[in-house]
């Protein structure tokens, strides 16, 4: 059915060149040589001449390997058996498991049409403090986990993939330790998650060009799940490694890169991605968690800084807590009118006097003199610390609000706190 | 530019990277012009954006995916327009004016590729009544007619680009008819008679120049953010920018302004940034008033929308089409007020393009030619006097997301070179939730305030001063503060923590009127230029905490009600009890 081409002309990094006629753009191929054969995608076409990017690698292919084009783009298998399963980069098992026998979906489809998106309506409880109390998590978001290398990022998120209330998470792993992706297993197969879960790893030692693939399968999943009445979430690490995957290629490919060596669609690409998130108003939803490391701390490296323009918010992990300052949910003002009547008020009073706190220890720390109110402030702050921002925590949103206003207590005289008066009437301990 | 009849050829595909096809055309094309991808029965709309021999490279506004080599591009003989006529408003377009509702009846929750539907409902009735009779002259610009589009009345304008005087030649009694009826028939200066519809189009990166003259704007556009209109004011007609870091609340200042800005008619493009920040628009604008009206805000709104997941090169169309349609609503004697979030974002559009062409880069990798394509885009705002006399004006504001929140960078540069206002938002402010976080020592207008412009100055010199002191104090500490230059610090905190600060999500405290405004800042520029005195450092900190508490009470509370002048009186009493006497040292 489909012609059989022969003789590679160039090979260059992980793409090859050859002539074929009557090739589609994005199509893949598969190609051939020895026992060996691996998918390759089409992603130039100039002339007769067609540039193949191979998912395996271009270590070891021959120049007179076989190339047959598919005639179709990259697809994934779709069906509730996904759920417990685990694929590599490619969608090929890693599970010791047969490969899934259900109709095909089509990866990276078109966008939502923005008419058809409402207003974010649910919120997602995590059970810890920081998230759902300060920056609460909404269906349809989609936030990245700034943090170093180092921070407890994976942990946070399998905490996240635990405790979450929802019916399905789908985990992307790009280049992942080996390591982290078996620490992801075991802790959610210890806790009985795995089974509503479907995980898409590609492994540090796995081929760079498979790491490109992940987010598209994992959001082309959770879409087609979404469709299907489910709320899901997506858990995606580390989206900084997919970024330099795409750099890594960008550069191959001869193209003008634009901030340190980036491709100058790096913005896009990654919208691309971050835009699946989604709340169907007749059916589920999309909600994504991506960790992103930050290269040597800083958030104006072109991958973060191109993250937090696209994303609802961001959360900043660092020294093992979630960082108030800066971490910001975009899209919590939608749900935390809902939950109680001092939500929104009392986490905005708690992050001002918590700033009032750190400024107060850079004064304290030069050894200025400290006021009465200087120690209250101390007091309130080694309170939040232990109480609230401790990612150890676990409290129902609730139970944190009521945390929150017996810190105050503790603290301040309630005319001093800074609360609305209605508030502090109805909220402010009893005894 | 009279020719009606369009030159049509068809090409082939020679080559294709990513959104960029390479095509060889047998006839002449023109730099710019539209041209349509075939596969499978579907047309992928796409431009013209370099010739080179007998091949010419066009960026296509949809997915690439499946286009061969050998695949035919039919070329359209036209530039990319859009249609200008009644039923714009409350319309939701993608950045090629397809209207996006319709577009999902068709193909549900997905934006399928080769889509395409007419800007202007076709079907939909319009009530027209003749202004001219036959016989009379008109030119461009000028109206023969107008029809009622909701609250405003449409006119129906003679094409901007005809040139010279014409006569009308027959028109139609006043008649309920469809955008494409012809309503009058005009003969230029050599007798050719030519047909005017209720509709005309425009190609969008021409600026519609048919007016008589460009005026300085100095009118204050009030947007109830009381640190805007006090302290860095638009004028109607002007142009703005608001550069900040992410999470910096650029969106949510947007959203405020589109609101409650005092104009008549809001253009929201919402060019590659998230969808769901056009959604809340989207979803909740029906369901407002305007309090000026009374009626739907969506009534005097439309939105452009092309998010970050749509395909780039409609992105870069989409601020064209935002200000193409502003200049329009212009020509009616209107206020227009354009909105494009975020400007950087057309400008990677850009770059990107250029990237794909292999043009030689500039700063960061930007073409060489951002910062003309950024003037000449900014330049489209303005104050004009139309051919009868009446006024209208765009008003630009512009959001930049510098990359890293370096305002250092190509982009926010370009930009504050050509607007009159900046409003630079800091990542400082926002991390310390003081909101709307712009920077009051950095931000600056060149338009006039709403408030005294002496008072203005003072206050402004006040806080710079307060901030310099709370940065000595942060060397020297508060013991080593001198009393009235802590004051002068409390002091400028509190102007910052009661009137800087403002609560967008609440009802009273969120839309500060101009009359609030003015009345406010009396009274705090009173309070600021009291002479106090305290017995101590601690005693006057919390004698001005006990204060901001009152004043933003007192900002909650609706001006009318009684309580707003009890509370005022309450204030002014708590700083009168400080006032010092003069006598202390």
């Amino acid at each position: 059915m489909h012609t059989l081409y022969h003789g590679i002309e160039n090979i260059v990094g992980n793409v090859l060149m050859l002539r074929a006629k009557d090739v589609g753009y994005g199509d893949l191929a598969e190609v051939s040589f020895g026992d060996e054969s691996s998918l390759a995608q089409v992603i130039q076409l100039d002339g007769e001449q067609v540039y193949l990017q191979i998912f395996s690698g271009s270590r070891g292919v021959p120049t007179d390997a076989t190339v047959r084009f598919l005639g179709h783009g990259l697809t994934v298998p779709f069906s509730d058996d996904l759920l417990g399963r685990i694929f590599d980069g490619s969608g090929v098992p890693r599970d010791n498991r047969p490969e899934l026998d259900a109709a095909p979906v089509g990866v990276a489809g078109p966008s939502v049409n923005p008419s058809q998106r409402i207003i974010p309506r649910k919120m997602v409880r995590t059970g810890i403090p920081m998230i759902d109390v300060f920056n609460t998590l909404v269906q349809s978001q989609k936030l990245p986990i700034f943090s170093v290398a180092g921070e407890p990022y994976n942990p946070l998120l399998a905490r996240i993939a635990l405790q979450a209330e929802v019916d399905v998470i789908i985990l992307g792993g790009m280049g992942l330790k080996y390591d982290d992706y078996l620490f992801f297993r075991e802790t959610l197969e210890e806790a009985g998650s795995l089974s509503r879960t479907v995980m898409y790893v590609h492994t540090a030692a796995d081929p760079t060009v498979e790491c490109l693939f992940v987010p598209d399968l994992c959001l082309a999943v959770a879409e087609k799940f979404a469709l299907e009445n489910k709320e899901v979430l997506v858990l995606l690490t580390d989206m900084t490694n997919y970024a330099d995957a795409m750099k890594e290629i960008a550069i191959t490919m001869e193209k003008i890169p634009s901030n340190r060596g980036y491709p100058g669609d790096l913005y896009s690409q990654l919208a691309a991605r971050y835009e699946k998130a989604v709340d169907f108003e007749t059916a589920g939803s999309i909600t994504i968690l991506a960790a992103t490391t930050m290269p040597g701390d800083d958030v104006t490296h072109p991958v973060p800084d191109n993250t937090g323009y696209i994303t609802e918010g961001q959360f900043y992990l660092r020294n093992g807590r979630i960082e108030p300052f800066g971490s910001l949910s975009r899209l919590k003002q939608f749900v935390n009118d809902d939950t109680r009547a001092d939500h929104r008020k009392i986490m905005d009073r708690m992050i001002q006097l918590y700033a009032a706190f750190r400024s107060t220890e850079e004064k304290r720390s030069m050894g200025f003199r400290m006021t009465e109110y200087d120690s209250k402030l101390v007091k309130f702050g080694g309170l939040f610390e232990d109480k609230l921002m401790d990612l150890r925590v676990t409290l129902h949103l609730e139970d944190a609000l009521d945390t929150c206003w017996e810190i105050l207590k503790e603290c301040f005289e309630s005319d001093e706190c800074g609360m609305p008066t209605e508030l502090i009437q109805e909220f402010w301990p009893k005894n | 530019m009279s020719e009606t009849k369009t030159r049509t050829s068809t090409g082939t595909i020679d080559g294709v990277n990513g959104n960029l096809i390479r095509v060889t055309f047998p006839e002449a094309v023109m730099q710019n012009e539209v041209g349509y991808a075939v596969i499978n029965n579907l047309k992928l709309k796409a431009e013209i954006v370099r010739i080179r021999g007998r091949q010419c490279w066009l960026q296509v506004f949809e997915d690439t995916a499946g286009l061969k080599v050998g695949d035919p591009v039919e070329f359209s003989g036209e530039l990319l327009s859009v249609e200008l006529g009644p039923g714009l408003l409350k319309s939701v377009y993608d950045g090629l004016q397809n209207p996006l509702p319709e577009l999902a009846e068709q193909c549900g929750y997905f934006l399928e590729r080769g889509q395409y539907i007419d800007g202007l409902d076709r079907t939909a009735k319009w009530d027209f009544t003749p202004s001219v009779k036959a016989g009379d002259l008109v030119e461009a610009g000028e109206s023969v007619g107008t029809v009622p589009e909701g609250m405003f009345t449409h006119r129906i304008m003679v094409p901007f680009d005809w040139r010279g005087k014409f006569t009308v030649k027959e028109i139609s009694a006043a008649q309920t008819c469809t955008v494409d009826t012809v309503i009058a028939k005009v003969a230029d200066s050599a007798g050719e008679l030519r047909d005017i519809k209720l509709y005309q189009s425009w190609p969008v990166k021409k600026a519609i120049t048919a007016f008589d003259e460009r005026l300085r704007p100095t009118e204050n556009m009030t947007t109830q953010v009381r640190i805007l209109d006090t302290f860095f004011p638009v004028a109607k007609g002007g142009t703005y920018c608001i550069p900040g870091p992410f999470g910096a609340g650029k969106t949510v200042l947007q959203q405020i302004t589109s609101r409650r800005a005092d104009v008549d008619i809001v253009i929201v493009a919402a060019c590659g940034e998230r969808a769901g920040e056009v959604v809340e628009t989207l979803r909740e604008f029906p369901e407002l008033e305007d309090p000026r009206t009374g009626k739907s805000l969506m009534e005097r709104t439309l939105i452009i929308c092309n998010t970050s997941s749509m395909p780039v090169a409609s992105r870069e169309a989409s601020v064209y089409t935002g200000v193409t349609i502003a200049e329009y609503y212009r020509q009616m004697g209107l206020n227009v007020l354009m909105l494009a979030d975020s400007t950087s974002r057309w400008a990677q559009a850009l770059r990107e393009l250029s990237g794909r062409l292999e043009e030689i880069p500039g700063e960061e990798a930007f073409p060489a030619y951002l910062e003309t394509v950024i003037a000449n885009f900014y330049e489209r705002a303005g104050l004009v006097r139309l051919k009868d006399g009446t006024i209208g004006s765009v008003t630009i504001g512009g959001t930049v997301s510098p990359a890293g929140g370096n305002f250092e960078e190509p982009v926010t540069q370009s930009t504050l070179k050509v607007v009159g206002a900046f409003h630079g938002l800091s990542r400082e402010r926002s991390d310390q939730r003081r909101y709307p976080s712009i920077d009051p020592l950095e931000s600056w207008s060149k338009y006039p305030s709403l408030v005294d412009p002496e008072k203005l100055d003072q206050t402004r010199r006040g806080l710079r001063e307060g901030r310099d002191v709370e940065q000595m104090m942060k060397v020297v500490g508060e013991e080593g503060t001198a009393m009235p230059d802590f004051v002068m610090y409390l002091k400028a905190e509190f102007l910052d923590e009661v009137y800087l600060q403002q609560d967008a999500f609440h009802d009273v405290d969120g839309a500060s009127s101009a009359e609030r405004q003015t009345h406010v800042f009396s009274i705090i520029h009173q309070i600021l230029t009291t002479p106090l005195t305290f017995k101590t450092r601690d005693n006057a900190r919390q004698e001005f905490l006990r204060w901001q508490q009152i004043a933003k009470d007192w900002n909650r509370i609706p001006m009318e009600s009684p309580e707003f002048k009890t509370a005022e009186e309450k204030l002014l009493a708590a700083v009168e009890a400080c006032r010092s006497t003069g006598e202390e040292k």
